[in-house]
């Protein structure tokens, strides 16, 4: 419990641990450096006090070999401060490949969490210990930012954008989550708790209920309920782009170049469907935007993901597809015969 | 009353009545509205302050309503950055200081000098106004897609307060480059100026190329927010992150408008206190200028998690580190020139000395920021909080007060009583630390920003921090009324009481109304302490 | 010693020589353009971060544009700078007629260029292509249209504004002519003025092409 009087912040992350060892280093420099002036100033204040009034001491003009020194000392001290920080700064920015995902909705004041598994929660996010967690975030007005001081993680989490973070819990218990960017009149009243559990008792906890299916199923109630699939259909690719096997693939685009379908690429063709027109396919598919809900977009990019085959949530960084794959993308995929050779 | 000698002619006696101030192109006199003007703006913004700090008290927000807290800290932060730190010393001392230290007889136009004072009053006016009818709550950073499309408050009246105040800055900055190159007196070479004109030269630099980038950004919000054009707007496939980009553009650079011309105060004051040229000269001179330039590179650091590439995240980092080896390289030169020196410690050497060992722990505390892995933890928390306070309050305030103190003879012709003045300074150092120094721990411990609510757990390190607030309210309070009370009762001042060296000294306190009966020619370097003891002792008249 | 009195009339105070006041003039108007650059830059900025985000509907918006009425208005103000630097020579040579004139001329073509740009916007209006509540576009990303035209609005409507500043300082130097105030030896006033006016001239130069002719490359 994180809720006693303490100095220091819990460790309660592997990053909890990497970014401390770096904070003591950068304390320990900075003591030094203090130490060193605040001292000076007082040792040469006392010595060299004024004696006689008009006294005028000897001129010193300054001394090259001494600036060299103090400039080329707290350059090497500042490039270690930079290369370990931002070694650092990597494993924040880079969630592995292994961790389990959850979904994260930030808005004014409050945060939506939800699991693939289809649970639902407000203000906490339950996770196992001792394995990674990666969440996709986004905002459905301004910008907020995902705050786990016990973890030593923070990222921005912004309207039509998708950001992540990540982190590999050491310890169970609860720990506070705070919106670290100023998001409007409740701001400070936008904070919850993350809970961590031994794996065991996260598993009866998925298992307790109230969730309504998975994400993915959730997706494709959704997916019916907008009638996408009048459209976008498995027998008959003809006015719209097949989706299945999609996700994490490239798509040619209509102006010649090539994106690749992550979880931004498919929000944005939802809301704003000519922003990239696939490659041989017409722009006559309608905004969504106002339709769909942030959670809503997370339930229908969950499903897309799902129809590749793979079961949700262990998605493979792009690129990284098997060739067979890849291979059956490329015959089946986003383009009718004919058009796929198209040069421009 | 009337003293028996007959009076001297000097600046503040040559005219009278209010359209001698209001119309005056004097540039001391311009000094002095300057200077009740922000010492007015930070007796409102310091209000805030106490404000905040009270509210803080206690962890549920129970002295205000969230609303109103959120306005507080907005207008505390656009009060004292746009209307109190970034005019204080340039506007003010840089004002009265820089003609006479190029031996000038003012500033290159006068006209528009007078002109800026009244564009602060005017965005300043403006800012109030917005205050009066509902006030704002966006934060001062003014950060999209909330200011443009979800605060309820006065958006665009503060920002366009604070953008004809950058009107302001720019005209002020350009007057002192201008004045800089143009008007220094008969051998008056770059490498013979003292260095408060190097630090304003440089500040005057970012003035020049990194206000109108807040300006036309500022303008973009208030045209976002009046008819949604989409610049910053998602939903119309605007970036709102853009909008952080423009505006640190200025807003990094502007934190070394502040501080500057603050260091060009320490120079001054290091030297004259122990009677010893400033060591490395020209190494502390360029140090303001490459200060300058880098500022301009750095202001992605502001944005290490806000989706922005991680690859632009290394860079500016990287970049970032390189502004803290001029700001050393300052720091270990102030510190050799008190070696082997004459060191006295009237009141402004007392500042002087705060300014060296809070600056000191303000740039190390920069690092941590600047270092990636530790950023993502701190970001937007107390730590940074602490920090710039450590810069701006620690640095620039302490500079202001110990300069205000130096040239009170000069600007004024009293003197401020010396016992009173020092027990202030000693006050306000302590009441500093101890308000700031606990928000590190806070900050480090995950206090975010801007929370008018906090958990339990925050509470005692709060509590120590509102009660070093309260000594520095009674730290401030105390020379405000020492200083009103020398300009009856203060000790007549000399031409030079401090001796010290620079041009301002060679003639009277107050100044005549053209600085010098005669253009001065300069024949040695600055800061010659043997060549002022000659002068003195072969009799020659100073002032 | 003291030469001051017996200088030129126009001489202010605190400068010694009209030299020092002409060079100081002189650099506080450079000065003045580098800020007016950052200011402009801004803008800049955006521009370009969004064209490279939506190349294709910049490039469609930007079709909307009259590129001969564009094309008019880049000739009229590079005109207006040729007959502003006849108005600076004349100064310099003395002549206090041919100043007049240039200067007249100068600012009709500066309202010309108005003029043009008024029907101009006007005809955005009746289009509706003015960002806001009644903007409409009928082609795929009106949001990301209403962006161009939102920079074409702020980039042109600036500039504008720079313009009639430019035009009322020009009648300030025709009256000050007309009283005859300006001679061989001090026309400082009519050449930083004369550097305002180039600069606007400029600015134009680089958002004709930027907003009007991006259209002719692409074919999105």
């Amino acid at each position: 419990m994180s809720t006693t009087f303490r100095l220091f912040p819990q460790a309660a992350s592997t990053t909890a641990n990497s970014v401390d060892a770096l904070y003591f280093f950068l304390v320990a420099v900075a003591a030094f450096f203090s130490i060193l002036i605040f001292g000076l100033i007082f040792f040469f204040a006392i010595r060299h006090r004024r004696r006689v009034a008009r006294e005028v001491p000897q001129e010193v003009r300054g001394g090259l070999t001494l600036e060299i020194i103090w400039t080329v000392i707290p350059f090497g001290l500042v490039m270690v401060m930079f290369a370990w920080g931002a070694s650092v700064y990597l494993e924040v920015a880079r969630p592995p490949d292994n961790a389990l995902q959850a979904y994260v909705v930030g808005k004014q004041w409050m945060w939506k969490t939800q699991h693939m598994e289809g649970q639902r929660e407000i203000n906490e996010l339950h996770v196992p210990v001792g394995r990674p967690v990666k969440l996709t975030m986004t905002s459905e007005d301004v910008i907020h930012s995902f705050y786990v001081p016990d973890f030593r993680v923070k990222w921005d989490v912004l309207p039509g954008k998708y950001t992540t973070v990540w982190f590999h819990p050491t310890r169970t218990g609860k720990f506070r989550l705070f919106c670290a960017e100023y998001c409007g009149t409740k701001h400070s009243g936008m904070i919850g708790w993350i809970h961590v559990m031994e794996p065991a008792a996260y598993e009866s906890w998925l298992s307790g209920g109230g969730a309504s299916g998975s994400l993915a199923s959730s997706g494709e109630k959704l997916f019916q309920d907008l009638a996408c699939g009048n459209c976008h259909r498995v027998d008959q690719p003809g006015r719209c782009p097949d989706l299945t096997g999609l996700f994490g693939k490239p798509v040619r685009l209509a102006d010649g170049r090539s994106v690749v379908a992550d979880e931004a690429y498919i929000r944005e063709s939802i809301v704003n469907p000519g922003a990239k027109i696939t490659a041989g396919f017409q722009p006559i598919m309608p905004t969504f935007q106002g339709l769909v809900t942030e959670e809503g977009m997370l339930q229908l990019i969950e499903y897309i993901k799902s129809l590749s085959g793979r079961p949700a949530g262990a998605q493979a960084p792009p690129g990284t597809a098997p060739a067979p794959e890849r291979q059956a993308a490329g015959e089946r995929g986003p383009s009718l015969p004919g058009s796929a050779p198209e040069k421009r | 009353m009337i003293t028996a000698t007959v009076e001297q002619k000097h600046y503040l006696n040559a005219e009278y009545g209010l359209k001698s101030w209001l119309l005056t192109t004097d540039h001391k006199r311009i000094g002095l509205l300057y200077l009740g003007t922000i010492t007015f703006f930070f007796l409102l913004g310091g209000i805030f302050a106490t404000l905040i700090r009270l509210e803080l008290l206690t962890p549920p927000g129970d002295l205000t309503n969230s609303e109103t807290y959120n306005k507080f800290f907005t207008l505390h932060g656009v009060i004292m950055v746009f209307f109190f730190l970034i005019p204080s010393i340039p506007a003010t001392l840089g004002n009265f200081l820089i003609p006479m230290m190029v031996g000038a007889r003012d500033l290159a136009f006068p006209k528009l000098n007078l002109l800026s004072w009244y564009l602060l009053l005017a965005g300043g006016l403006l800012s109030m106004w917005a205050m009066f009818a509902g006030g704002v709550d966006t934060g001062w950073t003014f950060y999209t897609p909330y200011s443009t499309t979800y605060s309820n408050t006065y958006v665009i009246a503060t920002a366009l307060g604070a953008f004809i105040a950058g009107f302001s800055s720019i005209l002020t900055g350009l007057n002192f480059i201008v004045t800089i190159h143009r008007m220094r007196a008969p051998g008056l070479t770059w490498f013979r100026l003292p260095l408060f004109v190097w630090s304003h030269y440089a500040a005057a630099l970012i003035m020049v190329l990194g206000t109108p980038v807040l300006a036309v950004t500022l303008v973009l919000v208030a045209l976002e927010r009046a008819f949604r054009i989409g610049i910053f707007d998602p939903a119309l496939g605007g970036d709102p992150v853009l909008f952080q980009h423009l505006f640190w553009f200025y807003s990094h650079p502007a934190v070394y408008i502040m501080v500057l011309p603050g260091m060009g105060v320490i120079s001054e004051l290091v030297s004259t206190f122990s009677r010893r040229r400033v060591f490395g000269y020209g190494f502390v001179a360029f140090s303001s200028v490459a200060i300058a330039v880098y500022g301009f590179l750095v202001w992605g650091h502001h944005m290490f998690v806000s989706s922005q590439s991680v690859y632009a995240s290394l860079v500016f980092s990287f970049l970032s580190f390189f502004v803290a080896i001029p700001s050393a390289i300052k720091v270990f030169n102030w510190t050799a020139t008190l070696y082997k020196g004459s060191i006295s410690y009237e009141t402004p050497m007392l500042y002087a000395f705060g300014f060296i060992g809070l600056f000191t722990m303000g740039g190390l505390t920069g690092l941590f920021v600047a270092t990636l892995g530790v950023d993502v933890h701190v970001h937007d928390t107390y730590f940074v909080v602490a920090h710039f306070h450590y810069i701006m309050v620690g640095g620039t305030l302490m500079a202001y007060l110990g300069g205000l103190h130096f040239w009170w003879p000069k600007m004024t012709g009293r003197m401020y009583p010396e016992g009173w003045a020092k027990l202030s300074a000693l006050v306000i150092f302590l009441g500093f630390n101890l308000t700031f120094f606990p928000q590190f721990l806070l900050g480090y411990l995950g206090m975010p920003r801007r929370y008018h609510a906090y958990p339990d757990e925050f509470q005692v390190l709060h509590v120590l921090s509102t009660a070093g607030a309260s000594v520095l309210a009674v730290g401030y309070l105390i020379p405000l009324v020492y200083l009103v009370w020398s300009l009856r009762y203060g000790k007549r001042a000399t031409a030079n009481p401090f001796g010290a060296t620079g041009l301002e000294w060679k003639t009277s306190s107050p100044p005549p109304t053209y600085n010098f009966d005669v253009t001065p020619a300069v024949t040695h370097e600055a800061y010659d302490y043997r060549a002022l003891a000659e002068e003195e002792t072969e009799g020659v008249r100073v002032g | 010693m003291d030469t001051h009195a017996l200088e030129s009339p126009a001489l202010r105070h605190h400068f010694d020589t009209a030299e020092q006041q002409k060079d100081a003039s002189t650099l506080g108007m450079w000065i003045f353009l580098v800020t007016e650059i950052m200011f402009f830059g801004g803008l800049f900025a955006g521009y370009t971060v969004y064209r490279q985000l939506y190349p294709n509907v910049f490039a469609a918006a930007s079709n909307e544009l009259d590129i001969l009425l564009g094309g008019v208005n880049t000739a009229v103000l590079i005109f207006s700078s040729f007959t502003m630097v006849l108005a600076v020579w004349s100064a310099q040579t003395g002549s206090r007629k041919g100043l007049m004139v240039n200067l007249v001329l100068t600012m009709l073509l500066g309202l010309v260029f108005l003029v043009i740009k008024g029907f101009e916007w006007h005809h955005k209006w009746v289009m509706h292509e003015i960002p806001g509540a009644s903007f409409h576009w009928e082609g795929p990303n009106p949001g990301q249209a209403q962006l161009f035209f939102s920079l074409y609005f702020a980039m042109t409507g600036l500039h504008a504004l720079h313009m009639v500043v430019g035009i009322g300082i020009l009648s300030l130097l025709l009256y000050m002519a007309w009283r005859g105030r300006f001679s061989r030896d001090y026309y400082t006033p009519v050449d930083t003025a004369g550097l305002y006016w180039h600069f606007v001239d400029i600015i134009w130069i680089f958002l004709f092409p930027l907003l009007y002719l991006i259209g002719r490359h692409h074919h999105g």
